[in-house]
């Protein structure tokens, strides 16, 4: 059976291999420049102080690669499920086959097993082995990326670590499952697509940021959350504080909300409306930015922001894994009970 | 004698309808048997449920003393050609050969070599590139060269022409007589059974009409053509299968054990084809039945 199983797949798994051996070489031969680019560039800011401007240069040079690895590593398993799940079995239902190999001296539960568990495996290989020398790759650009692209934010955290792996699993086997139910095959991919989808959009959304309670704390306005200031001048004028996704002293944090917060305690949006002059005092259009930020910390307003620490990105990592694993499990379970009792 | 075949009120249900029902049989070892019906009888149900394709909904049957694909042992004793002979059209030949000696512990590499190559199948094409007939071949040449003791096989001529055939037809008649297993074979068509089966089976809309040894089969069965007269006044051992009427004469074709003494009637010995029909014009009849007592 798994040489049945291998030559039904080899082909396919042949072109996998040489597309991951090219990026593997380009990777390869790229990534220790980036790498020492960057511990250069590290070691020069750090003594007149202006890493964040080498951050931003940087990570700006190398955005669109970044970009693509990262949409690589996210398609990765959708396509799986498309090409290498959905059509696993409903190839053989639709030419009949299934009921050739369901008679030679071998049971559904050994073929199925067989046929899951080596493509199955494969799927897991390469998208584990994508996903991880991409995070190789991209982990100067991890460290210096814009607040929105860090490593925990919702784009990126899939494309990193190991988390792909569960991802690419489960994709596998919603395509065989979907593909057994359904029996045609291009109906099978496209709901195969939309369902993994679907799953994929809800999972940041609506489930990661609970996987740990975020935490919640107030921040003096600084450099660090302030993106920028306008001034209101007329009726009196008033200062629209804009904040940013981040907070102070934890780089890299997962911003779920960032919300400015008067004396009182009410809160006022992300971008805040504070009454204090224009024309006259700290926030008059003669003193700086830093000077009218001040005079608003002083007026007791602060950001209130909550948010998952960098430090979390490993336990997210297996968490999540392990949740797609789950699912995984019990989709391969319902297809090899519809195997035995439903399928002819 | 023991069988290779039993089914004890044997039904097969998709949603709502029955595709087969009550069906109550025994076949015994050492046959070819012909299953024969018109399209969608429940002759492919029948078969599915016999290799194990198919879970019962109803009664129980057992293949050779076994669950229909219980295990790796009893799928090994049973071989199964589906319906359109289907192949994987990716592999060759020679890769076909292949599966079945990796995925049959009793894979008779001999025999199937030999077979390929009698036949004249060239092991390095790929299937999808073989005609109807070679593809058939080759789906029966992987049942054989199973050894299995039960060979069943679902309408495996339907789609080959006449000359393809005779050729499959006899060379499974070959295979039978040199390695003894029994084989069920399917068709809508009689004339494709009459050469070669020994044991009929006519299933007609879902249940099963009649069963037994075609030579037995043969004996019973008379076609008595008389004056008029009302089937209810046959002697009581002479069970009525179809009865034609027309103003003045009366058809019928009878099963019976009793030679038949009525000098009243013809009697004609029925073939095959004619005994078959006759159990499917039953089933027809047996709808018209109140429509010709209102003409009385």
């Amino acid at each position: 059976m798994i040489w049945l199983t291998w030559r039904q797949f080899r082909g396919s798994a042949v072109m996998m291999a040489a597309v991951l051996g090219v990026l593997a070489a380009v990777l390869a031969v790229t990534g220790p420049g980036l790498a020492s680019g960057y511990a250069s560039g590290i070691a020069a800011c750090a003594q007149d102080g202006s890493c964040g401007r080498f951050y931003d240069r940087f990570f700006d040079t190398y955005q669109l690669p970044f970009m693509a690895l990262t949409l690589v590593v996210l398609l990765l398993p959708a396509l799986a499920g498309l090409f290498w799940g959905a059509p696993l079995i409903t190839r053989e239902l639709e030419a009949g086959t299934h009921l050739l190999v369901w008679n030679q001296s071998i049971t559904r539960a050994r073929w199925l097993t067989v046929k899951l568990g080596l493509v199955g495996l494969v799927t897991v290989a390469a998208t584990g082995l994508c996903g991880l020398m991409v995070t190789w790759w991209s982990d100067p650009l991890d460290k210096s990326a814009a607040d929105g692209l860090g490593l925990m934010a919702p784009l990126v955290f899939g494309a990193r670590g190991i988390a792909p792996m569960g991802y690419a699993a489960f994709a596998f086997v919603l395509g065989v499952t979907v593909g057994m139910l359904v029996r045609r095959m291009l109906p099978a991919m496209a709901l195969t697509l939309a369902l993994f989808a679907v799953v994929q959009l809800a999972m940041p959304m609506l489930v990661r940021p609970h996987l740990m309670s975020p935490v919640t704390a107030s921040f003096e306005l600084g450099q660090a959350n302030v993106d920028g200031i306008g001034m209101d001048r007329d009726e009196g004028g008033a200062v629209h504080v804009m904040l940013r996704s981040a907070v102070p002293g934890h780089a890299g944090a997962w911003v779920l909300s960032s919300e400015l917060v008067d004396p009182s305690g009410r809160t006022a949006g992300a971008e805040g409306t504070v009454g204090v002059s224009t024309t006259s005092g700290p926030c008059a259009p003669s003193g700086g930015m830093d000077t009218c930020v001040a005079e608003i910390n002083r007026l007791g307003y602060r950001q209130q922001a909550t948010y998952h620490p960098l430090d979390r990105f490993w336990p997210f990592q297996w968490i999540e894994t392990g949740i797609y694993v789950l699912l995984t499990a019990g989709l391969a379970w319902f297809s090899f009970w519809w195997t035995r009792r439903r399928l002819s | 004698m023991t069988s290779v075949l039993q089914a004890q009120e044997l039904g097969k249900k998709y949603g709502k309808r029955w595709a087969l029902r009550e069906c109550t049989v025994d076949i015994p070892a050492g046959h070819v048997v012909g299953l024969v019906g018109p399209n969608g009888a429940g002759k492919t149900t029948l078969l599915k449920l016999a290799a194990g394709q198919l879970e019962p909904t109803a009664g129980a049957i057992t293949v050779l003393g076994g669950r229909p694909a219980g295990g790796p042992a009893q799928l090994a004793k049973v071989g199964f050609v589906a319906q359109d002979t289907p192949v994987y059209s990716g592999l060759t030949v020679a890769e076909h050969l292949r599966l079945g000696t990796r995925l049959n512990p009793r894979w008779d590499a001999g025999l199937a070599r030999e077979r390929i190559a009698r036949l004249g199948l060239p092991s390095g094409h790929r299937a999808g590139k073989l005609s109807g007939g070679q593809r058939a071949q080759l789906a029966l040449t992987l049942g054989l060269a199973k050894r299995p003791e039960l060979l069943i096989l679902d309408e495996p001529v339907a789609s080959l022409d006449p000359l393809a055939r005779r050729e499959f037809l006899q060379g499974l008649m070959e295979a039978t007589v040199e390695h003894e297993f029994s084989v069920v074979l399917s068709s809508h068509l009689v004339a494709d059974l009459e050469r070669v089966c020994d044991f009929l089976i006519v299933l007609v809309d879902s249940r099963v009409q009649v069963a037994g040894e075609v030579d037995r089969l043969l004996s019973t069965h008379h076609r008595l053509t008389g004056p008029r007269r009302d089937p209810a006044r046959l002697p009581a051992g002479q069970q009525v299968i179809s009865a034609r009427h027309t103003d003045r004469q009366s058809t019928f074709v009878i099963r019976t054990d009793a030679p038949i003494h009525d000098p009243a009637w013809t009697v004609t010995r029925l073939d095959l084809e004619d005994l078959v029909l006759a159990y499917m014009d039953r089933y027809v009849a047996d709808d018209r039945r109140p429509v010709l007592e209102v003409r009385r």
